[in-house]
């Protein structure tokens, strides 16, 4: 077994008096790809924010490589590094260019030389199919285009594992398929990765453990195979099926 | 051809006077301008506050300046200031003094709105990227709003170019005022001339106004 990557005990997440995550653990091996699933409201995002110290929560602990990510602490942005997030609204900066919208952090934050990124840049925006887009606004792009140097730009920061927040919800379909495939493309290479996504079929293909949430809870963290075929509870069985349409 | 008395801008001085006059307009916008572009900055960030206070008190403010004429304004610090405070200030400071009024309330709505309209999930994005907060405004949240700010304000001053044709009415003499004595002064010689002087008049606000005006079309169009 690989080891241990992101570590979540007992997360508690309140927004007033309403819970919205419960009393959360489960642990992501380096390489994993955890796919979390559960209908709207269940606390999905919310979740991914927390892991991202996006919010602050109210118990328990998140750990990576046994550092502790705490809210609004001093050294966040040093712990942010190992983690890169890709937003449903994919969030480009609309005054750049792709390219320095991809550049921005590594030279910034990391301080990195601004050659050894663009040339690493270049490579990867190759590798999703938009190297012809390095001059083009945010604007001038599709859905499908945006996301998908949404994730370049996280990308090129190394993190260690990727949060990916329903990147594909705000897409047409024949967009979604565009991002899927970078997606399934980073899992061949071993990236590790936590996904929430409603598209039942990709998380069948790209996961290796299955979390379904609801109500803040973790009611089943099984292998896509048992969840999607078996699935031990009721909850989840009520859940699946609103993605299968019979004519009696 | 009607006889539109365009002549009497070739005499004399007059065509100087005329640019005189327009100068004296331009600066004054332009004064009132430079001031109130820092100013409305500054309160347009006091006006995204959340504190309920400082909002009413803003609102009460912009709300006041966008409602009063901009002529009731000029005679109560002309007139009024003179009379109510014995003070005697001239009434090309009076200007300056109402359009920085009337512009930092216009501005700092600008800049409001500008800095409302960044989405939340800009800050976040530029988090999650492990930007520093400072990074953030610096790199990410001023260019934007900059780039959303700098074609309305540039509309403002042509807005206030215009509306000082008003200040003829408390002794300044800019264009439409020098435009004025032109005419009287040549009532016997030629008595059509109001029309051609009016309309040089109006040629020549159009001729400040009407580039700047594409200038934040054009800057508009890029950034927009």
């Amino acid at each position: 077994m690989a080891e241990e990557l992101l570590k979540i005990e007992h997360l508690t997440k309140r927004f007033e008096d309403n819970t919205v995550l419960d009393d959360i653990s489960f642990t992501v091996r380096k390489g994993e790809v955890i796919v979390v699933v559960g209908p709207s409201g269940c606390g999905k995002s919310t979740m991914l924010r927390c892991i991202n110290a996006l919010e602050p929560i109210q118990g328990g602990k998140i750990t990576i490589n046994g550092d502790e990510i705490v809210y609004g602490s001093k050294n966040l942005s040093t712990l942010r590094q190992r983690i890169g997030m890709v937003f449903q609204s994919y969030d480009l900066f609309p005054h750049l260019n792709v390219l320095d919208n991809i550049l921005l952090a590594p030279t910034k934050a990391q301080k990195r030389k601004k050659d050894e990124v663009t040339k690493e840049a270049m490579e990867l925006l190759k590798r999703v199919g938009l190297a012809d887009k390095a001059k083009s606004y945010p604007r001038q792009l599709s859905g499908g285009q945006k996301q998908r140097v949404a994730i370049v730009r996280a990308l090129c920061m190394h993190p260690e594992m990727m949060l990916f927040d329903e990147v594909t919800a705000a897409l047409d379909p024949e967009m979604v398929r565009e991002v899927l495939d970078v997606m399934i493309g980073l899992a061949k290479r071993g990236m590790t990765m936590i996904i929430v996504t409603h598209e039942m079929q990709f998380a069948r293909a790209i996961a290796d453990r299955v979390l379904f949430l609801e109500n803040g809870k973790i009611i089943e963290d099984a292998d896509p195979e048992t969840f999607f075929e078996n699935p031990k509870t009721d909850r989840a069985k009520q859940f699946l099926n609103i993605f299968n349409f019979e004519r009696e | 051809m009607p006889d539109l008395g365009l002549d009497v801008l070739f005499k004399g001085k007059n065509m100087i006077r005329l640019l005189g006059g327009l100068w004296v307009a331009v600066r004054i916008s332009l004064i009132a301008v430079a001031i109130s572009i820092p100013l409305g900055i500054l309160l347009g960030i006091v006006m995204t506050s959340k504190n309920p206070i400082v909002k009413v008190i803003t609102r009460v403010y912009l709300e006041f300046v966008r409602i009063m004429p901009q002529l009731v304004l000029l005679f109560i610090v002309f007139f009024g200031a003179t009379s109510a405070l014995g003070i005697n200030i001239s009434g090309e400071l009076s200007s300056i003094i109402v359009f920085t009024v009337w512009g930092t309330a216009e501005m700092s709505d600008l800049v409001r709105g500008a800095l409302i309209s960044i989405p939340k999930h800009q800050y976040e994005s530029a988090a999650a990227l492990t930007l520093t907060p400072s990074q953030t405004y610096l790199y990410v949240i001023i260019p934007q709003t900059v780039r959303r700010l700098v074609p309305l304000s540039i509309n403002l001053i042509t807005r206030m170019i215009k509306t000082t044709s008003l200040i003829l009415m408390i002794g300044v003499v800019e264009v439409l005022k020098v435009a004025q004595q032109i005419i009287e002064a040549n009532r016997m010689s030629s008595p059509n001339a109001a029309f051609g002087v009016y309309l040089t008049v109006l040629l020549m606000y159009f001729i400040i106004c009407w580039p700047i005006s594409m200038l934040a079309k054009r800057l508009e169009k890029k950034w927009g």
